[in-house]
């Protein structure tokens, strides 16, 4: 289903742009309110993640925002109620970015039988490798979620085209060692790692980590289907509020 | 490829996909390594000239007498170099950074003690060396951040998150994240994904394969009872490892058990009702969380006992039954160290007098043939602030507050 969107999309836009929210953050209502601002600034698919107490993926800025978010009492079942808000809002394709434990707690047949209630459509999950997700993607594709896979450069071309046959929807490929928020060198070196992955999938790719500027996005362009946008975001909206957010989103492209 | 570093069903590797070239690489590695019988003999080596091994196995008469019940026998990790059984697991990394070619570690701190370790074993080896430490510990152990940074680390205070423990193991591997080319992570225990718990019960094993010959040897028997103090389960696993076969010798490993296990002020993951299986830090095994799967809070007096999380194997070896976990309450333990100072003239570790305190309350019942082992893993003199505190020694304080007023002139 995702893919489709994305395929469709691709006839009207050059180059997709997939934002992200932490869900409560900085309160359950904001978070709507920044989500409206970002869909009518033209994005095309969003990130909505349920934050977590130990996000080891994620840099300063969306760490900081999960913290808050759970020292605010947030609690997955706030996070399901405003995703389903959301969705039956805006027309756009949103997915869920967690990690594992919270799906794991909650057990794995109900967590994405509740994904799919709320009208997600995909989940990101940096810390389930297929070798532990049998289960996990099982759950995940009998509701009709598609798992997305994260593609590394520090990975070898074998361990690339292992991950490829697990995917669904697209593949998120990592711009660099690290975490999310730092700066990324947009070089050809990265060009060697996205032909790579190229070559062992199909499936439209998506790049993020560091994409914080339309400089950023036109690198891109040709390169991917989809930039993900994350951080900068978020460094916005803590600096200058949501509106700020909005008229970024609007000149990336 | 296939799922690993399994014990029952817990372990595996839950890691982002940017580290699991690397982690296959130590993985490989560590095998290479093992395989290698001039690895381990090195090892040895330095460990009987760098630090003090093997460390003695103390029978601890007086204490046996005052509870009138089994020979209770006290296995001296603390006489490691750097004051207790760290520094096994550090040397065995240090050695397999050698061979790998990295120039750089990191390691994550509560107390100190794994910080200081590492450090030291940087210092030995000529790595640079950056120690990851909540701030709240920074703020409460700063002798180690003294010595740390002496050694030449640098100290970097986490201010995420809880700012304990957990959380510098998270910043521990966002670092690694970005700089796994040049660095190696020296996980502190026996917890975090494959290979680590096999890796680090690997090199404390050399505790128990020692202990087994000692008591058989210095009392002529198996011990009935061996008890080990359990934060992420290092020690217990290095203790147990010489015992795991001999199904007549009975293992107890004790959890900080805090305030009480009622206040749920404690970090009992294994002995309480409050642990669940769980999947965090890169491994599955039974965390202290909430519903939802948000990591809780944890208290201990011991700060090497304050954690989240356990060793996977340690989880095994609990649903089989093989090990039996206890907890001991903050005020317990400070009875076992003021009892042991008294009694045989050693100041146990705030951590290791758990494994004391574990021992003590049921060493009354048991028969006075049996022989008991303790491990001991490390030393006191780190906790000065807090034993000091907690007995509420009057001319300590005076001499802290007349120091204060020294600097502040």
């Amino acid at each position: 289903m995702l893919e489709d969107y994305i395929r469709d999309k691709q006839k009207e836009k050059d180059i997709l742009l997939m934002a992200h929210v932490v869900m409560g953050y900085p309160s359950i209502e904001e978070t709507f309110e920044l989500v409206r601002t970002i869909v009518e600034a033209g994005v095309d698919l969003m990130e909505l993640q349920i934050p977590f107490s130990e996000p080891i993926a994620d840099g300063p800025v969306i760490l900081q925002a999960s913290q808050a978010a759970l020292a605010d009492g947030v609690r997955v079942d706030d996070c399901f109620r405003l995703a389903r808000k959301i969705t039956e809002a805006f027309d756009i394709p949103f997915l869920f970015m967690t990690y594992y434990n919270v799906i794991f707690k909650r057990g794995e047949e109900r967590f994405f039988a509740e994904t799919r209630e709320a009208g997600i459509c995909g989940a990101i999950v940096p810390d389930i490798p297929p070798e532990e997700g049998e289960s996990f993607m099982a759950a995940a594709t009998a509701n009709n979620i598609d798992p997305i896979f994260i593609l590394a450069p520090t990975s070898s071309s074998e361990r690339i085209n292992y991950l490829a046959r697990f995917g669904r929807g697209f593949f998120y490929c990592v711009a660099r060692k690290g975490v999310t928020g730092a700066t990324t060198d947009f070089s050809s070196e990265l060009d060697e790692f996205l032909d790579r992955c190229r070559g062992a999938t199909q499936l439209p790719l998506a790049l993020g980590f560091g994409v914080s500027s339309k400089q950023d996005v036109q690198f891109l362009r040709g390169k991917v289907e989809i930039a993900v946008v994350g951080s900068q975001a978020l460094r916005l909206l803590n600096t200058n509020g949501t509106k700020a957010v909005g008229d970024f989103f609007r000149k990336l492209r | 490829m296939a799922k690993t570093g399994y014990y029952g069903a817990f372990g595996g590797a839950f890691i982002p996909e940017i580290l699991s070239t690397t982690l296959e690489e130590l993985q490989r590695g560590f095998q290479k390594a093992k395989e290698d019988p001039v690895f381990w003999s090195t090892y040895q080596d330095l460990m009987s000239t760098y630090s003090c091994r093997p460390t003695p196995l103390t029978y601890a008469e007086n204490v046996s007498r005052h509870f009138d019940g089994p020979r209770i026998y006290l296995k001296r990790e603390d006489l490691n170099h750097t004051g207790a059984h760290k520094l096994n697991n550090v040397i065995g990394q240090g050695l397999l950074v050698q061979r790998m070619g990295k120039t750089r570690v990191i390691a994550e701190t509560g107390a100190g003690q794994h910080g200081v370790a590492t450090a030291t074993m940087a210092a030995k080896f000529g790595y640079s060396c950056t120690i990851y430490m909540g701030e709240v510990d920074v703020a409460r152990q700063r002798p180690n951040v003294f010595w740390m940074e002496q050694l030449g680390a640098t100290v970097v205070p986490v201010r995420d998150g809880a700012r304990i423990l957990k959380d510098a193991i998270n910043e521990a591997l966002r670092d690694w994240s970005t700089n796994m080319d040049t660095t190696h992570y020296v996980l502190g225990t026996a917890c975090g994904p494959h290979p680590y718990p096999e890796m680090v019960s690997y090199f404390q094993s050399i505790v128990g394969t020692e202990v087994r010959e000692q008591i058989l040897r210095q009392s002529g028997r198996a011990p009935s009872r061996v008890y080990a103090c359990v934060g992420g389960g290092s020690n217990a696993l290095g203790v147990f490892s010489g015992f795991l076969d001999d199904a007549e010798v009975e293992l107890v490993g004790v959890e900080a058990g805090g305030e009480g296990l009622e206040t749920h002020k404690h970090a009992a993951r294994l002995a309480s009702e409050h642990g669940s299986v769980g999947v965090a830090q890169g491994y599955k095994t039974y965390f202290l969380q909430d519903d939802d799967g948000q990591m809780l809070e944890t208290h201990s007096v011991a700060a090497g006992l304050d954690y989240i999380g356990v060793s996977p194997i340690l989880s095994a070896y609990h649903e089989e039954g093989r090990i039996r976990f206890e907890a001991a309450t903050d005020e317990e333990v400070l009875e076992a160290t003021r009892l042991v100072m008294r009694k045989e003239g050693i100041i146990p570790a705030l951590e290791s007098a758990h494994a004391l305190a574990g021992a003590f309350r049921e060493a009354p019942e048991m028969n006075d043939e049996s022989v008991v082992i303790i491990n001991l893993s490390g030393r006191g003199d780190k906790d000065i602030f807090t034993i000091a505190d907690a007995l509420g020694d009057t001319a300590w304080k005076s001499f802290i507050t007349t120091k204060a007023e020294e600097y502040r002139a």
